[in-house]
């Protein structure tokens, strides 16, 4: 596909992202390696555990001038690729607006600031207001579960939790339905209730949620606001963690902390 | 409400016929609806205990579908075609009048559980419109009177069979036949011709003739073979795009209707070049009147030795075609969307690559073919690819079908080489006054006056078929604002910018169509076509702005005339806020708006 004439000498398995070297292991994505080589590209919907998505298009770059979503495409050996552009960011901060106006997100008031990549995102690429119309969705809370809150408000159809629950649970607790700006998230119950569904508290699809629609119980401020995983510093530059990260089998000590209180 | 013993009764027959498969979950939920008239959750958990999947999952498949119901929409559903130009031709009257008639909301079921009436996406009648769909059955040429008897009929609660024939009468219209529509079809020849060249040759035939694909992408359909032959794989399958979904166009419609033989002969020959050995035909919904005819020409071709074992004598050469119904997608005529939906789930398309001809089909070898384009295959088995070759242009082979709609006098379908003039098409049609001609549909280009000298081929105007006319009395705000609406509807919703983007892109042509928009507007509808444009997911997110940037570009005038002489108004309407509450008291007095007074 590209030409391979002016970098005879590179090696093998490297592509640059914005003229900088990135090395990549066979079958990885632009992402992947771009994150292992400390190269920050903005995503919502990937998370290294998990099977790549492509549906939130955040990440969407140039790979030797076409568009692509740099968490599906295969690293190649010399491919160029155009990241951190004032047009892409441009792009990526419109794609943040539309996902603010479509669903109920109102920061001030939601236990997952400080934690939540969706504010993490607004705030590195300086989206100062969400631009467009609210769509001010009726979406309901469920909080049957004793342990799990699923707000579907805050839902920003990213099926982390549907892949975590299938691909890592074995569950097959949560479902993206619907159509188009109508699609929601269902719960596989006989009453679509959380509570009568087979999700537990150690599930990992009970702590993928990127953004506050499904949260553990109880331990909402466990930790202050103020000294947060995004309040340490911008996301952008915590490329180290967004590439390490792992979902968190339990709830955290916290629980029982709470429990005893 | 129906209980289990009685689901049992009813349903049992439905599972036994798909031999209780879960990958045809939508073929199974479809034979539900037709047997209870919609799908509750009762009957959704039933049937996903019986065919063991999660309930999750077969109510995502339910709602994905727009003719599949979760509550009762009455025993005669009636969708009205809304495409441009069944609103050109007059479908808002009628519909008000058969809404009236009952005394019914739009989409609501009638107090009696008799009827309900709503609005569909184009049904592929538009030269032939305004036209109906009662329960999935077409009704095309609508008038005042036909609205009357239908009533009539639904009101005495004729079964449907018993509905007199001619209403269900669709006409070819084929106006202008050049090498396909215009030559004789001889059962077995085309597939005789290819069994006689062999595998090899036809493939290098397919190659030589550089046919590309008519659904639009215009891939080269002899590297697609190949790839799927080459592809490793437990087993290959072809499958025919009869998905026939963008607004305006219905050539394959009338290909299926009267050239069944060319299409399924076609479905075989890319299966000897291949090796496949099932072949799926995709049948949308709006077409299922064709279905019946399509299965007896199916057994026909199965007692000619055309379809089953040892075809045409040759001993190993086993291959059968199934057909599959959809159930009001549009976005399933992308090919991997497509897949999935043969697959029992919700079409959303794939992240491709890997790509269909080496994973489609349960994860097997697949190609994925257009309706005309497999017509095409008999022609070049039969000619050779030399021959095909020689027609049309250097880029763009052979003839190509046009649906061609709206301000004609003859309205129809149109083949020609590649390479005409759209001012030629004009001409042949009986167009004296276009403005504009909206060439591929929706997700197409919109031309105007000026570029009317422009060609149809792939190196210059590409087109899947769809050819929509636009005289001087008409508006194209409306028309791409009408377009807006479609793909909001549409749109699937997996990725962040065609399912919001859809959604704000009709919102703002509303409020300009309300004259609340402004310049401001405009830019923003720009704005946002370009980010859906270069990050949506598939061809559906890519071009559903097209048609609202072409025209605010070309067309400007049309949207000017509607701007509010300010810099910005609001989006939320203070008054019209109020509006439930003036509903609720019964008020709608002076007193009970505001801003009117002052």
């Amino acid at each position: 596909m590209s030409d391979s004439m002016n970098s005879a000498f590179d090696s093998a398995n490297t592509f640059t992202i914005d003229g900088r070297r990135v090395p990549f292991k066979p079958g990885q994505t632009i992402l992947h390696a771009a994150l292992e080589a400390g190269v920050y590209i903005p995503h919502l919907c990937h998370h290294p555990e998990l099977k790549p998505h492509g549906s939130c298009k955040l990440c969407t770059v140039t790979v030797n001038g076409r568009n692509g979503s740099a968490c599906t495409a295969r690293a190649m050996p010399g491919l160029e690729v155009e990241n951190d552009t004032p047009a892409l960011n441009d792009r990526r901060r419109v794609l943040l607006q539309m996902l603010f106006v479509e669903g109920n997100h109102f920061c001030p008031g939601c236990e997952k600031s400080g934690n939540c990549q969706l504010q993490a995102l607004a705030y590195d690429l300086e989206m100062l207001a969400p631009h467009f119309r609210h769509a001010f969705p009726e979406r309901p809370v469920d909080a049957s579960h004793p342990d799990v809150w699923l707000d579907l408000n805050r839902c920003v159809m990213c099926e982390l939790c549907v892949r975590a629950s299938r691909d890592l649970d074995g569950k097959n607790v949560f479902m993206l339905a619907g159509r188009g700006a109508d699609s929601k998230v269902v719960v596989n119950s006989p009453t679509g209730l959380l509570k009568d569904s087979a999700l537990t508290i150690d599930d990992r699809a009970a702590h993928v949620c990127p953004v506050g629609a499904i949260l553990p119980k109880r331990v909402g401020y466990a930790v202050p606001i103020g000294e947060r995983q995004f309040d340490q510093a911008t996301i952008s530059h915590q490329v180290d963690y967004l590439a390490r990260r792992t979902i968190p089998i339990k709830a955290a000590e916290t629980v029982t902390e709470t429990e005893g209180a | 409400m129906t209980d289990a013993s009685e689901l049992h009764t009813l349903l049992d027959p439905v599972l036994q016929r798909h031999q209780s498969r879960p990958d045809r979950l939508l073929q199974i939920l479809r034979d539900a609806q037709d047997v209870l008239g919609y799908l509750s959750d009762e009957t959704t958990a039933w049937l996903a205990k019986a065919l063991g999947v999660s309930y999750a999952q077969a109510t995502s498949t339910r709602d994905f579908y727009a003719f599949l119901y979760r509550e009762n929409r009455g025993r005669y559903r009636i969708l009205f075609s809304d495409n441009i130009t069944d609103r050109m031709a007059g479908n808002q009257a009628l519909f008000e009048q058969m809404l009236d008639y009952f005394g019914v909301e739009p989409g609501k079921v009638s107090g009696d559980g008799l009827v309900s009436i709503d609005l569909t996406s184009c049904t592929g009648m538009c030269d032939q419109g305004p036209a109906i769909l009662v329960n999935e059955l077409a009704i095309p040429r609508m008038t005042p009177q036909r609205v009357v008897q239908i009533c009539g009929l639904v009101s005495r609660q004729v079964p449907l069979a018993e509905w007199p024939a001619e209403l269900f009468v669709v006409e070819d219209n084929i106006q202008r036949a050049d090498l396909l529509l215009g030559t004789t079809h001889e059962p077995g020849e085309a597939i005789r011709a290819a069994i006689a060249r062999g595998r090899d040759e036809m493939l290098f035939e397919m190659r030589t003739s550089n046919l590309r694909g008519r659904g639009g992408a215009g891939f080269t359909t002899g590297i697609k073979w190949e790839a799927c032959r080459n592809a490793p794989g437990v087993r290959r399958y072809i499958v025919c795009n009869a998905d026939e979904g963008e607004p305006g166009t219905f050539k394959d419609r009338v290909l299926l209707q009267s050239y069944p033989g060319r299409v399924f002969e076609g479905m075989v020959i890319a299966a000897f070049t291949v090796g496949a050995h099932l072949g799926l035909l995709y049948l949308r919904a709006e077409y299922r009147y064709l279905r019946p005819k399509l299965e007896a020409f199916l057994a026909e071709m199965r007692a000619q030795n055309l379809l089953g074992k040892d075809i045409g004598g040759l001993a190993g050469f086993d291959f059968d075609i199934e057909i599959h119904l959809g159930a009001g997608a549009y976005v399933c005529g992308e090919e991997s969307a497509l897949i999935e939906s043969l697959e029992g789930k919700a079409g959303k398309p794939r992240i491709r690559p890997p790509f269909p001809v080496t994973c489609g089909y349960k994860n097997q070898p697949t190609v994925v073919n257009n309706v005309e384009t497999l017509c095409k295959a008999t022609e070049i088995a039969i000619h050779g690819g030399a021959w095909y070759e020689a027609i049309g242009t250097k880029q763009s082979t052979g003839t190509k079908i046009l649906s061609v709609s709206g301000d004609c006098e003859r309205p129809g379908i149109y083949e020609y080489a590649f390479g005409v003039r759209i001012s030629q098409v004009l001409e042949d049609c009986g167009a004296r006054n276009a403005i504009a001609v909206q060439v591929s549909g929706a997700s197409g280009t919109c031309l105007s006056e000026r570029e009317l000298g422009r060609r149809i081929a792939f190196e210059d105007v590409p087109t899947a078929g769809s050819f929509m006319i636009f005289d001087a009395q008409r508006d194209m705000f409306e028309v791409a604002r009408n377009f807006a609406h479609f793909f909001k509807h549409e749109s699937c919703g997996f990725c962040t910018p065609c399912r919001a983007g859809t959604a704000l892109l009709s919102e703002m042509m509303d409020k300009i169509a309300e004259g609340r928009g402004t310049q401001y507007e405009m830019n923003e509808l720009l704005r946002i076509q370009a980010v859906m444009k270069a990050s949506s997911h598939c061809g559906l997110g890519q071009t559903a702005g097209n048609a609202v940037a072409d025209t605010v570009q070309k067309f400007r005038p049309s949207y000017e005339r509607r701007l509010a002489q300010t810099d910005f108004v609001p989006a939320f309407d203070l008054d019209a806020a109020l509006a439930k509450t003036r509903q609720l008291t019964g008020r709608d007095d002076a007193h009970a708006h505001l801003g009117a007074e002052a």
